[in-house]
């Protein structure tokens, strides 16, 4: 009876969480669609609900009633696996995100470990979906982002390493702990244009949406997908992009803290400023979406290894260098 | 302590289940997402004892990047009709290699697991304080202290793995047109650009 009790409230907390994560990863996909509408000098969705708001809902709801289709030639098993694994990775990697110090799901000891891993096994999902549609665009789409998104973890890996530097610990509450006299977008500020590139790679947000370049290769590893398979796809994508931002937003703006600790701002309490800043770096990729073109794909590969990776690899010497120099090391809790 | 042990016989099952998978199945695109499967629930049973430090680095290394790759290798060349022949009958010839490497790593296992029943102070170290501190904080107090020498060992061996790698495939390929970045860069319409005057019955020589 304990037991059911405890799982009972188990499953309450983690409604909790993933309800508000879907209804925003709806309002998120209209607010990127407004932005590129204005950047473009269109009006962008304004009918269904008050501003277009629910324009979302009307697109997901068209999807849930459309025919799924499944090709002949495909691996039934792997194909259907392949958008529940994208859904399923994007909204179980919210399980470690602080929205304030005491609200979290789970406080793990490694949880940036734990949002790394979750993020690598991202790659899963479009080549299963890839592989499995067994038609040469999706494939050449999927063989394309596993490369992309392989090639940025790296970078991404070692930024990562460089905030771990400063703070002396893998925990997500430690890290915007640590943040509370300076933010690490100032010291670290190089490393956050990097991170914010990489995180564009590797989420295949335009300028890097490589895998599913409409001029030549159709919609990519999503060319065979229809229906509600289709829009897990499109779904498990930007819930992805909110985690990016919300990594961004933990790692170098400071998760839920305030911009400055004075009276009306820290009066402010801490879940609002998270979702301001998760606000602040998507609004970032929106406008990126709509004015950058895209890259050429050996021109992404060449800027992941041989600009990002040393770049990176040198600020990691240089920030352990200074922090040893100036005895500033994190001793940690021991 | 039950949902304790239900976990770790959840996990352990599927271990071993997908682990005689990956060499039964028929597909080998099956035995690498049985794979991956098995990399997942040992991953799991890491972090159950307390590993977690090695459960995040098993699912970030071999499920984020090794599989990835083995992936990829299977779904590029053409392993499925060698699995495929192996099934009809036919002889294959790597039953001895394989058979030489796993009576080695069974020795090895034997060894160790001897060596740590008789040796009493494998555990001590000089940093190491078993006390309230994470995993992670003393994996860390551990390695680049008392095991220097041998991270930076397993560094270097690493790194000439990886230098002998691309040794072994690199190629220099002649007569490929290769993009110069610096020169695409530079490019301006003054140099890019030439009008010339094409005279009748002779034409122009471009040469590039």
């Amino acid at each position: 009876m304990e037991y059911l009790m405890a799982l009972g409230q188990e499953i309450y907390k983690i409604l909790f969480v993933l309800v508000p994560i879907l209804v925003s990863v709806a309002m998120i996909v209209w607010l990127d669609r407004r932005v590129w509408g204005l950047v473009q000098k269109r009006r962008g969705p304004n009918v269904v609900g008050p501003f277009g708001l629910f324009q979302t809902l009307a697109d997901a709801l068209k999807y849930i009633f459309k025919e799924i289709i499944i090709p002949a030639s495909a691996n039934k098993i792997v194909f259907i696996l392949a958008p529940i694994v994208t859904m399923t990775l994007a909204l179980v990697a919210w399980a470690v995100i602080p929205m304030s110090e005491t609200l979290v799901l789970s406080d793990i000891n490694v949880g940036i470990l734990y949002l790394f891993a979750i993020s690598s096994l991202g790659v899963y999902g479009i080549i299963m979906g890839g592989w499995a549609s067994n038609s040469k665009y999706p494939f050449l789409g999927s063989i394309r982002s596993a490369a992309q998104m392989v090639s940025y973890e790296v970078s991404i890996g070692i930024i990562i390493i460089n905030v771990l530097l400063c703070v002396g610990s893998l925990n997500l509450k430690d890290i915007v702990l640590a943040q509370k006299d300076l933010w690490y977008v100032i010291p670290l500020f190089p490393m956050f244009v990097i991170f914010f590139i990489s995180a564009l790679a590797e989420t295949n947000r335009p300028p890097f949406d490589l895998p599913e370049a409409e001029a030549e290769l159709v919609a990519g590893y999503q060319t065979e997908y229809s229906g509600m398979m289709y829009a897990m796809f499109w779904l498990g994508e930007y819930a992805n992009i909110l985690l990016m931002c919300a990594l961004g937003s933990i790692l170098f703006l400071g998760g839920w803290l305030p911009i400055m600790d004075i009276y009306p701002l820290n009066e402010i309490p801490g879940p609002i400023w998270m979702v301001l800043k998760i606000l602040f770096m998507f609004l970032l990729f929106a406008l990126i979406k709509a004015i950058v073109p895209r890259y050429r794909y050996d021109q992404l590969m060449r800027l992941g290894w041989k600009v990002f990776l040393p770049l990176s690899l040198i600020y990691l010497v240089l920030t352990a260098s200074f922090l040893f120099y100036f005895d500033k090391l994190p001793q940690g809790n021991i | 302590m039950i949902v304790h042990s239900i976990f770790f016989y959840f996990f352990s099952i599927i271990a071993i289940f997908s682990s005689l998978m990956v060499i039964t199945s028929r597909s080998t695109i099956n035995s690498v997402f049985f794979l991956i499967l098995d990399f997942i629930s040992v991953g799991c049973l890491f972090i159950m004892v307390g590993a977690e430090f090695l459960g995040m680095i098993l699912l970030i290394v071999y499920v984020g990047a090794v599989a990835v790759l083995f992936l990829f290798v299977v779904m590029m060349l053409n392993v499925a009709e060698q699995k495929q022949s192996w099934f009809i009958g036919k002889k294959s010839t790597h039953i001895p290699t394989g058979l030489i490497v796993s009576v080695l790593i069974l020795l090895e296992l034997l060894v160790v697991v001897g060596g740590w029943k008789y040796k009493e102070d494998l555990m001590s170290s000089s940093t190491l304080i078993l006390s309230d501190t994470t995993n992670t904080h003393q994996l860390g107090l551990v390695m680049y202290t008392d095991y220097i020498l041998y991270f930076q060992l397993a560094g270097i061996v690493l790194l000439l793995a990886m230098i002998g790698a691309i040794l072994l495939t690199f190629r220099e390929r002649v007569g490929v047109k290769k993009q110069s970045y610096l020169k695409q860069i530079s490019r301006d319409p003054s140099s890019a650009i030439e009008l010339r005057e094409v005279k009748s019955n002779q034409g122009v020589k471009i040469d590039d």
